[in-house]
């Protein structure tokens, strides 16, 4: 038995797990569990492992508990003593009590950045290449690696969550239940309260002021169920016994403000579709609600509330991440706390306010776009047409074409350019901008020139040998050589990166010049421990190609090291 | 593209064109060369501006004797904003393949509101408020005193305006509302008056149909206008309402205390006058006497509003002598009033003739018709002569002077009504006096006979010889067009009954039943969970809508309706109504879906589009026919049937099939476009129903289509929109229902379009 070698601390018999009855044993690093007559664990949990423990309500027929994990799996057992209610709880509560105990001294203290780390880099295969890369080997620094703009964008990335929205049937979803006896029970979930105030801030409001100073939790929600808040069908007492006669009225004043503060668009504007009659009273003078018939007035109200019910729960799942960040921040803190915090922001979130200038000079560009819009058939527009193709303008057309290898040819020396007689005429074409979409315009005998200088060997593909190399080297090297330049790319931007800009001030001049320095040294550890290696290794291996595979990588680092001293020289002179 | 319609050149600013474009061009260029009016239908969402405007500008290069302006009338402000738009498009296409600009000038007039620039007067948010503070600091007696006294505060822009603006014209181009304040701006000058001014002269003028067909503005505005021109009236399905309303007045208790009190203040001022300056209203007396209020009329910043009558219908005589002098005139409105105060203060219903009111008028207070027809433009002129400054605040009696003139003047296609209360508040008194035109073709007559060639057109104008008789004009041309499709875009249904079987209908007997409205519910329902983005419902009223609303939330229809999409609903304040529509957008940009519930009739089925994902799926609750308790539609089809002609209810069935196509059509705004129209009323699978359905529809609503159950909809609405969400490329189109110009030229096509369109 595997138990024996620990100390059992305690053992409770008649524990049902998935419909077997079993002993659990609480263990010194595990909570295990036995099904009857058998001598192998069926269930094991290591204290490190679990989350939290969740027990039943004290007034279900089933007692219950539950172990949550950290991977999200939980695991329920069902105390069933034969004895009877009380004495399962008791089980249980032992159990429960024991467990508080042990689990926070095994509770990882997991650092929860540090678990995004490795969850990043086992998500993401090139990442994680790239950390054996450049950390492990030493050649960059965690923290460095951690912040270098590629990382950057994947922990930001993966921050902002996106926030789930608001159902829009989340109120009606309420099912009341009747117990027997002329009452109504509500289940409310912690979902649904979490709805109800993150489209009425005005309850959360009531729910600040009345909680738990003048009225408990339970008695705060039998009175918004009986509100007329909530019966959308019940004419609003003027009463001031209502709770929430006031929420509906600061719903009003929201619904007032926002509409006035939002732009209309003018296709859907009302007001301002038709011309009036100069002069004349205008027909439609406000209808006095009052007077009408009590069930029109209802269902007028009823119409009201839909509305605003539907655009608030819009609203609320509309809410830019800097709220939904504070609720997830406020979490942590204490409860009264968070709903104060929340409740001021919602009620000041309400009012979109532009100001009114700004306003008046976008209105007409975003109207005119929007009818611009309105009047647009795809169908019986040209597409290839809007396409506006910019002009491409060079200055010298060779470097264009032969990229920046020939200023890298400059080190060592080699061709002046290629005789471009052939090409002279397609660069042409292509210059002159639209004309590159006929192709007729030059002559077949020197295209075909053209493409002959274009394939390999020829005067454009002196420096593409690589291109015929795909094929000659083997995969793994191809592979390699692939991390390889991804490490070096990191670290070379990096580098080119920290250089200061033209007009920085001097305090960030010194501040570059140490993270140049840096990832200058880094580049140099690149150098010696990953592309050393690798450039012995294909030397023993694949001879022939040995140099010329990492000519490139040499390249860059190179120019890159040039740039750096010229760099340190002159900051040298400069001091 | 440039092509060739009946041997004119159009010059079309798009590469492609559908082919019943070309035939729409072909009917209307008919029309022209005939110069007679025309009708033309066309379902939304194939581009009739841009093929009414390419061909009647090409028209207008071309036969420039022949038609020297394009008076273009539509009904919403953003319809007016659109069709400038496009004329952009084109005169920018024309300028990019001719290398100039073609000698044409597009002017919009709007009101006073839109285009004023003055910096106080403009932050008015109401058009009333904007016409009194303009007319405060324009008129011609305000800038009289202004140069005695420079304090007096005058309007820089019309200053500006009026020392330079008249001399030049605009230059060639096109000039939006924003352009026009632009353009204002730059020159200090007022654009609403440069508009004004530029409207005599522009080759085309856009603006809203009121400017033409209401008299009272007409008179001001298009007085000028050349008669070698081609009227257009777009979106005009609704067009004999507009000329109805155009010259009825309605009275409440509220207007008379208004106006009541108006004339005590004028009288109060009348008074002031005869101890200060006596002078001038002898001088006004005088002027009255020898027939002079034109000369007055001629200052066009002095009138807002022209007289309530038509043109032809005005005297040409000297005012009566008995009204002559102010006091008496004053007297005489006051007795007119305690009179209208008199008949309101009744218990049942009256229903009168003009004649009949003006002999009881005559007996009881002795007003005599004569003077009475003159009695709109003797108040304007006395409120002239008393330089009032703002005459909004008089706008309630101006009313009961427009109601006194009309009343003498027109005696027969009019009715006077006064209800005592409300039909369904019959214990709360709230008396209203109507005084309604039953008879649209009196203000459409003068168009008609003013203009060459008058284009009414819409995408629903079904059944199209029902607005000959009614507008009483005869047309050259009368064709219906349909739309030519590459794949079934549109899915009309007709759903007569719910899952369980019980017919649905709105029809007055049933639509109070609880399974009626339950199988709504359950259609609402079961549609919204299975169309993707925004799903509209018109009902047929807003009473109807909210008893539906409120039982659908007792059913639990509301909660299952909001667990698919958010519920938006309209109401009957328009700006709330455009707060929750803007919301209803967001929803579904948003990709949350949404459900609007509408009225047909209301402003969002007459103006809002809900074009692509803004309308998957449009249904139509119960056939939406007018109130038909109400006396004056009683009235309205009695006159219709007495002079016309047309039976009551196939003016009933003809006005809801209109406003049905109207709303389902509001789905559609393109070939690229899919929308699911569903009409969920037994009734509607009647052959009088759907026969007045318009053609585009009908072609596609096959019988399999026309008794469905919910079920059965619901499971075609699926197979279809799975369908629908396949790639959709021109190429798909090219051919079918979009033509190159080779495609266009080729004798075959020629052959197709020529047979598509239907004459009728």
């Amino acid at each position: 038995m595997t138990t024996s070698s620990e100390d059992v601390l305690l053992s409770v018999g008649y524990v049902r797990y998935k419909k077997g009855d079993g002993t659990l044993y609480v263990m010194n690093q595990r909570l295990a569990w036995m099904l009857e007559n058998r001598d192998t664990v069926a269930v094991s949990h290591k204290y490190a492992d679990i989350k939290t423990q969740k027990i039943s309500p004290a007034g279900k027929p089933k007692v219950q508990l539950q172990v949550v994990l950290h991977d999200g799996t939980c695991s329920t057992f069902h105390f069933v003593n034969p004895a009877g209610a009380d004495a399962q709880a008791k089980d249980r509560d032992q159990v429960k009590m024991l467990l508080q105990n042990l689990l926070p001294k095994f509770k990882r203290q997991i650092d929860g950045e540090l678990e995004m780390k490795s969850r990043l880099l086992s998500l993401h295969p090139t990442l994680k290449h790239l950390y054996e890369d450049l950390v492990i080997s030493k050649v960059l620094s965690s923290e460095e690696y951690w912040n270098t703009p590629t990382l950057k964008h994947y922990t930001d990335s993966s921050n902002v969550k996106q926030e789930a929205g608001v159902s829009g049937a989340f109120l009606a979803d309420i099912q009341p239940q009747t117990d027997g006896c002329n009452g109504l029970k509500y289940n409310l979930t912690q979902d649904i309260i979490d709805a109800i105030f993150k489209t009425y801030p005005a309850v959360r409001k009531k729910h600040v002021d009345y909680v738990p100073n003048k009225m408990t939790e339970a008695e705060f929600w039998t009175k918004f169920f009986q509100s007329h808040y909530f019966h959308r069908d019940r004419i609003a007492s003027s009463s001031s016994k209502d709770l929430f006669g006031e929420c509906a009225k600061l719903d009003d004043q929201a619904i007032a403000s926002a509409m006035k503060n939002t732009t209309l668009d003018l296709t859907v504007d009302l007001p301002q579709f038709i011309e009036p009659v100069p002069l004349l009273p205008t027909d439609d003078e406000p209808t006095h609600d009052k007077d009408r018939g009590d069930s029109t007035s209802i269902h007028r109200n009823m119409i009201k509330r839909f509305n605003q019910h539907s655009i608030m729960v819009l609203k609320a799942s509309h809410k830019t991440n800097s709220s939904s960040s504070s609720s997830s921040n406020s979490k942590t803190t204490n409860n009264n706390n968070k709903v104060v915090e929340n409740g001021v922001r919602e009620t000041n979130g309400v009012t979109e306010k532009r100001p009114a200038e700004d306003k008046c000079s976008t209105e007409p560009l975003e109207k005119k776009k929007r009818i611009l819009e309105k009047i647009h058939y795809e169908d019986l527009e040209d597409s290839n047409k809007n396409a506006e193709t910019q002009e491409l303008k060079l200055s010298k057309v060779e470097r264009y074409l032969l990229g920046p290898s020939s200023q890298m040819s400059q080190t060592v020396n080699t061709t002046n350019p290629p005789p471009l007689s052939a090409l002279a005429s397609v660069c042409q074409a292509w210059s002159g901008g639209q004309q590159c979409l006929r192709p007729v315009r030059v002559g077949a005998g020197a295209a075909v020139g053209a493409l002959g200088e274009l394939s390999p060997g020829g005067a454009l593909m002196r420096h593409q040998h690589a291109a015929s190399m795909a094929q000659l080297i083997p995969v793994e090297v191809k592979s390699e050589l692939h991390r390889l330049y991804l490490s070096c790319g990191e670290v070379l931007r990096e580098l080119w990166r920290s250089f200061p800009q033209p007009g920085g001030g001097p305090g960030e001049a010194e501040e570059a010049g140490a993270r140049a320095h840096a990832f200058y040294e880094a580049l140099l550890r690149f150098r010696n421990v990953k592309l050393r290696p690798f450039e012995e290794k294909m030397l023993r291996d694949l001879t022939p190609l040995a140099t010329t595979l990492t000519k490139h990588l040499n390249q860059m680092i190179d120019t890159a090291c040039a740039k750096y001293a010229v760099w340190q020289q002159r900051q040298a002179k400069l001091r | 593209m440039k092509l060739t319609v009946d041997g004119l050149l159009v010059y079309f600013p798009y590469d492609y064109i559908y082919p019943e474009q070309y035939a729409y061009m072909l009917e209307l260029k008919r029309a022209l060369d005939a110069k007679g009016h025309g009708l033309l239908e066309m379902p939304s969402g194939t581009c009739k501006t841009i093929s009414l405007l390419s061909l009647i500008v090409a028209y207008m290069i071309q036969n420039p004797h022949h038609v020297r302006k394009l008076i273009y009338c539509s009904r919403t402000v953003p319809e007016i904003e659109k069709v400038l738009e496009e004329l952009k498009n084109l005169i920018k296409y024309y300028e990019k393949s001719q290398g100039e600009k073609p000698n044409l000038t597009g002017v919009v007039l709007s009101s006073r509101k839109n285009l004023c620039i003055h910096p106080d007067v403009s932050r008015e948010r109401e058009g009333k408020l904007v016409d009194g503070k303009c007319h405060s600091l324009t008129a011609s007696y305000i800038r009289e005193r202004h140069e005695g006294d420079n304090s007096v505060p005058i309007c820089q822009f019309y200053e500006g305006f009026n020392r330079e603006g008249k001399e030049s014209m605009l230059p060639y181009g096109v000039y939006t509302i924003y352009d026009l304040k632009q353009y204002g701006a730059d020159r200090n000058w007022c654009p609403y008056f440069l508009s004004r001014f530029a409207i005599i002269h522009a080759e085309i003028v856009v603006y809203s149909y009121h400017y033409l067909l209401d008299p009272k503005i007409a008179e001001v505005v298009s007085k000028e206008l050349h008669k070698e021109a081609v009227v257009v009236f777009d979106e005009a399905h609704n067009i004999d309402n507009v000329c109805v309303d155009s010259l009825s007045v309605r009275i409440t208790r509220r207007t008379i205390d208004k106006s009541t009190a108006a004339l005590q203040q004028l009288e109060k001022t009348v008074a002031q006058m005869r101890e200060q300056d006596a002078a001038r209203l002898t001088a006004e007396y005088e002027q009255l006497v020898e027939g002079l209020r034109e000369a007055a009329v001629a200052r066009d910043t002095d009138t807002i509003l022209g007289n309530p009558i038509l043109p032809d219908e005005v005297l040409n005589e000297v005012v009566p002598g008995n009204i002559r002098n102010a006091e008496h005139f004053l007297g005489f409105l006051k007795r007119f009033i305690e009179y209208i105060k008199t008949r309101l203060r009744i218990q049942h219903v009256v229903q009168e003739s003009p004649a009949g009111f003006l002999k009881d008028l005559a007996s009881r207070v002795c007003i005599d018709r004569k003077p009475l027809r003159f009695c709109a433009s003797r108040l304007s002129s006395l409120l002239r002569a008393l330089q009032i400054p703002d005459p909004s605040g008089f706008a309630a009696l101006t009313l009961v002077t427009h109601l006194a003139t009309l009343v003498a003047t027109y005696t027969k296609g009019f009715v006077i009504i006064i209800e005592p209360f409300d039909d369904k508040t019959p214990t709360v008194s709230n008396p209203i006096m109507y005084f309604s035109c039953m008879d649209s073709s009196i203000a459409m007559r003068p168009v008609f006979a003013r203009f060459q060639s008058v284009i009414i057109t819409s995408g629903t104008l079904s059944p199209l010889d029902m607005y000959p008789k009614i507008l009483d004009f005869n047309p050259v041309i009368m064709s219906s067009f349909t739309m030519t499709l590459a794949r079934p875009c549109l899915l009309p249904m007709i759903v007569s009954k719910g899952s369980d079987q019980v017919a649905i209908s709105s029809k007055y007997e049933s639509r109070e039943d609880v399974a009626v409205i339950r199988n709504y519910g359950q259609l609402l329902v079961e549609i919204s969970a299975c169309v993707p983005d925004g799903v509209v419902c018109f009902f047929t009223s807003y009473l109807y809508l909210e008893s539906v609303v409120g039982a659908w939330y007792d059913q639990g229809v509301v909660a299952s309706l909001q667990r698919h999409k958010l519920l938006f609903i309209e109401t009957q304040d328009s700006a709330e109504t455009s707060f929750a529509l803007i919301n209803y957008i967001k929803a579904c940009e948003s990709g949350r879906g949404a459900v609007l519930l509408s009225v047909a009739r209301g402003k969002v089925s007459e103006g809002v589009d809900f074009d692509h994902h803004l309308g998957r799926a449009v249904l139509m609750f119960g056939i939406p026919y007018v109130f038909t308790q109400s006396r004056i539609l009683k009235a309205r089809l009695d006159y219709l049937r007495d002079q016309f002609q047309i039976r009551e209810n196939d003016f009933l069935t003809f006005d809801a099939m209109r406003h049905a196509a109207q709303c389902v059509g509001r789905a559609l705004r393109g070939k690229t476009d899919y929308g699911i129209m569903i009409f969920a009323d037994k009734r509607f699978s009647r052959a009088d129903k759907r026969s007045k359905l318009p053609r585009w529809i009908q072609e596609h609503l096959r019988d399999s289509l026309c008794n469905l159950s919910t079920e059965e909809a619901v499971q075609i609405c699926k197979r279809w929109l799975r369908q629908m969400a396949q790639p959709f490329t021109r190429e798909d189109q090219l051919g079918v229902s979009l033509l190159t110009l080779q495609q266009l030229q080729s004798q075959e096509q020629q052959d197709k379009i020529e047979k598509q369109v239907i004459q009728k």
